[in-house]
């Protein structure tokens, strides 16, 4: 090997060779991929030999502890439904749950912009409080910063986290096999849509609030009666559905095949989506979560998702085969269909 | 959701599909080009090819307004928007297209100002706000969005606002039409007509296809039931030996056309001596460009324009695939290094070009789908 450790040379064949940042890097598709692939996973992270998920493991002392962070860009930062805040905490404990761990306590960081009204931090703060509490976890610490006039946005945070791992869930792409159900929690691009519309570029009203939860209940609804089942969870944010199952198929090789019309969708994201060109698949969620359980396993999971409070509307939306290898399928009512690919870039300004 | 949902009934579906099945003589092979781009995003989003006899190729046109920019022109463009205090606006889909520096996403990295828009009367507003600046619409489409890029310009004059430009990139279908009947190495049966281009300019501008040149044409709405009740109407002139222009799409298309549309084109707009397209190389009287009486809100006119001619890589076959000779997985880059995220071509960029809709929707679906295809859930 020319004297390169066989590191190196993993390092050498997924090096990020893109010459400067552009947006896409941040929009959850492709391209974010490539950057923490090529860049962050090989100079940065302890190699596991597992894929990179929503939350890493941490073993202290023989004690697994789930740990996570996340960062809130979102413009504006209140809009129908939610804020910034509410935001970053329902994102952080969505990262752990989805990672089969109930989340313990965040930390937050403030970056604030120079003119900040001390009005629009506080109610910020207030909302935060609120969502920690709705989600039942504690806020323990922080930090802050100032920056210039027309750095920030306003205001952008960061939320960290640690949890416990729930007993008996796996949450891990190698683990799914073909014939595995594909479980989504409820309908999809409520927030994409709410922030699209709340920005007012688009002369466009739609009667539509972002879905931002804390989807810990949910998850623990299904772990009640599933947790055996359950092969892997995800939460479909930037890049939407389409990509968080491409990344899945990627991960472990198999096709994802997804029935049109079992997708939950209002007509009012259905709507815009149609008129501005856009594929629902590729919208952000903050409130919803995608689990792949064992097809013996799947009915109990549903039932117990249908009888949580905000999972009614929850369903199973397609299955796991072993072709198209590495792709998501998606079939229409007809009998037509369609690859869907991950996001590439991203036409939309950041949302979330 | 009206006009959506009974477009995509599964039961007028089947049944439009077997009227095809059994209009088409098995014995035939059937070519079909669907001029629009927006036809041929359908066509793949849909899945339609799975619906439809193996008999029956569809061939993608040249109606994708990206696609058939030449990458002079972007640069063009972006020579202008170097300038400072110039704000280079223009749509969603040209924002990824190569220039040989980079796409205009490439270019805002470095510090230009790009700004995307939905219509032109945003970029005047941008320029309504931003007295300081000066906003360049750098206008894209065929006669579909021309109109409102003419309207734009007709209120800029009206108020008198001195800080908007438009470089103008319009051009007209007709003339692409005719130079994909006069090539050589293509043969056709039929077309499946422009939708959105024809509600501004009517079908009567399609008859000499039918008239000269003995091909069928049906303007087509966008939803899969359009489509395929298209290529029956079509399927049907063949079968009986004719050649007429007919109207699917009659809840918008207007057989004349709309004629305060093309007033306001008539009113901003004259026709170039010659344009040219990226793979059908120069064709006379194929663009428009900004009458005098505008001129100062022609970007072409106000700053000094580089003149930029690019030949497009060698090894890309754009030309052949936006003519319809070649599929655009028959391209040697297609998927290799020509992808969506790093396109060569521009027919890999915009969601109407061919080649990134058969990427997209298309590209990875195995010979193994035929089991997948029946309904999963």
């Amino acid at each position: 090997m020319n004297g390169k450790s066989a590191v190196e040379s993993a390092r050498a064949a997924t090096r990020f060779r893109d010459p400067q940042i552009e947006m896409a890097h941040g929009a959850g598709g492709k391209a974010s991929r490539r950057l923490v692939e090529g860049l962050f996973a090989p100079l940065l992270y302890q190699s596991t030999g597992e894929a990179l998920g929503d939350a890493a493991r941490v073993r202290i002392d023989g004690t697994a502890i789930a740990v996570t962070t996340d960062s809130f860009v979102v413009r504006p930062l209140r809009f129908p439904g939610g804020s910034i805040g509410e935001l970053a905490v329902n994102g952080t404990m969505n990262d752990l749950a989805v990672s089969g761990a109930e989340g313990h306590a965040l930390v937050a960081t403030f970056v604030l912009e120079e003119g900040l009204p001390t009005s629009v931090l506080e109610a910020e703060v207030r909302a935060m409080a609120g969502a920690a509490e709705r989600a039942g976890v504690v806020m323990v610490g922080g930090d802050t910063k100032v920056v210039e006039r027309g750095k920030a946005d306003g205001m952008y945070i960061t939320t960290t986290g640690i949890g416990r791992f729930m007993p008996q869930v796996t949450v891990d792409a190698k683990s799914v096999r073909a014939g595995d159900k594909i479980l989504l929690s409820g309908p999809i691009g409520d927030h994409g849509i709410t922030i699209l519309l709340a920005r007012g570029e688009l002369d466009l009203e739609a009667n539509l609030a972002s879905d931002t939860r804390c989807i810990l209940s949910l998850v623990q609804a299904v772990a009640s009666e599933a947790a055996p089942g359950i092969r892997w969870m995800r939460d479909p944010t930037r890049g939407g559905v389409a990509t968080t199952l491409n990344e899945l198929a990627r991960d472990c090789g198999l096709g994802i095949v997804l029935s049109e019309e079992e997708i939950p969708m209002r007509d009012e994201v259905r709507g815009a989506c149609e008129l501005l060109g856009l594929d629902p698949l590729h919208i952000a969620n903050e409130g919803q979560f995608l689990a792949v359980v064992a097809p013996e396993y799947a009915d109990a999971a549903l039932n117990a998702l249908n009888q949580a409070e905000g999972g009614e509307d929850a369903c199973i939306i397609g299955e796991v085969r072993s072709e198209p290898a590495c792709a998501v399928l998606v079939t229409t009512r007809y009998g037509g269909s369609r690859i869907v690919d991950m996001l590439v870039g991203d036409p939309l300004p950041r949302i979330c | 959701m009206r006009y959506v949902d009974e477009f995509r009934d599964p039961e007028l579906i089947t049944k439009a599909s077997e009227e095809i099945y059994r209009l088409a003589d098995p014995d035939r092979h059937y070519r079909i080009m669907e001029v629009c781009g927006g036809h041929t995003h359908a066509i793949y989003r849909f899945g339609l090819k799975d619906v439809l006899p193996s008999n029956i190729e569809l061939i993608h046109g040249p109606g994708c307004p990206v696609c058939v920019l030449p990458m002079g022109r972007i640069d063009d463009g972006l020579a202008v928007a170097k300038n400072s205090n110039v704000v280079f606006a223009a749509f969603g889909d040209m924002m990824r297209v190569p220039g040989t520096h980079g796409s205009p996403f490439e270019h805002k990295a470095r510090g230009t100002d790009v700004r995307i828009v939905y219509s032109p009367a945003d970029a005047l507003q941008i320029a309504r706000k931003n007295p300081e600046k000066h906003v360049m619409f750098f206008a894209i489409g065929f006669e579909t969005t021309a109109p409102s890029t003419a309207l734009t310009l007709m209120r800029a004059k009206a108020e008198g606002i001195k800080n908007f430009s438009v470089f103008c990139n319009h051009v007209t279908i007709i003339p692409a039409i005719r130079a994909i009947l006069d090539s050589p190495d293509m043969r056709l049966d039929a077309f499946i007509g422009p939708g959105h281009v024809s509600t501004v300019i009517g079908c009567r501008p399609y008859e000499w296809i039918a008239r000269n040149e003995g091909k069928p044409v049906v303007t087509s709405g966008f939803e899969p039931l359009d489509l395929l009740q298209s290529l029956v109407m079509l399927l049907r002139q063949l079968r009986a030996g004719e050649a007429r222009v007919e109207n699917q799409y009659k809840r918008v298309v207007p057989w004349e056309g709309n004629r305060a549309a093309l007033k306001a084109m008539a009113e901003v707009f004259q026709l170039r001596p010659y344009f040219e397209w990226r793979g059908l190389g120069f064709i006379s009287q194929s663009a428009l460009k900004i009458r005098d009486e505008y001129a100062e809100w022609d970007a072409e006119q106000r700053f000094p324009i580089p003149g930029t001619r690019v030949t497009d890589p060698k090894a890309a076959q754009c030309g052949e695939v936006l003519k319809g000779v070649l599929k655009p997985a028959q391209c040697k880059l297609f998927g290799n290094e020509c992808t969506p995220e790093h396109p060569i071509g521009a027919l890999m960029v915009s969601s109407e070009g061919s080649c990134a809709a058969y990427y997209n929707y298309e590209h990875r679906k195995a010979a193994a789908m035929v089991t997948s295809i029946s309904s999963v859930a």
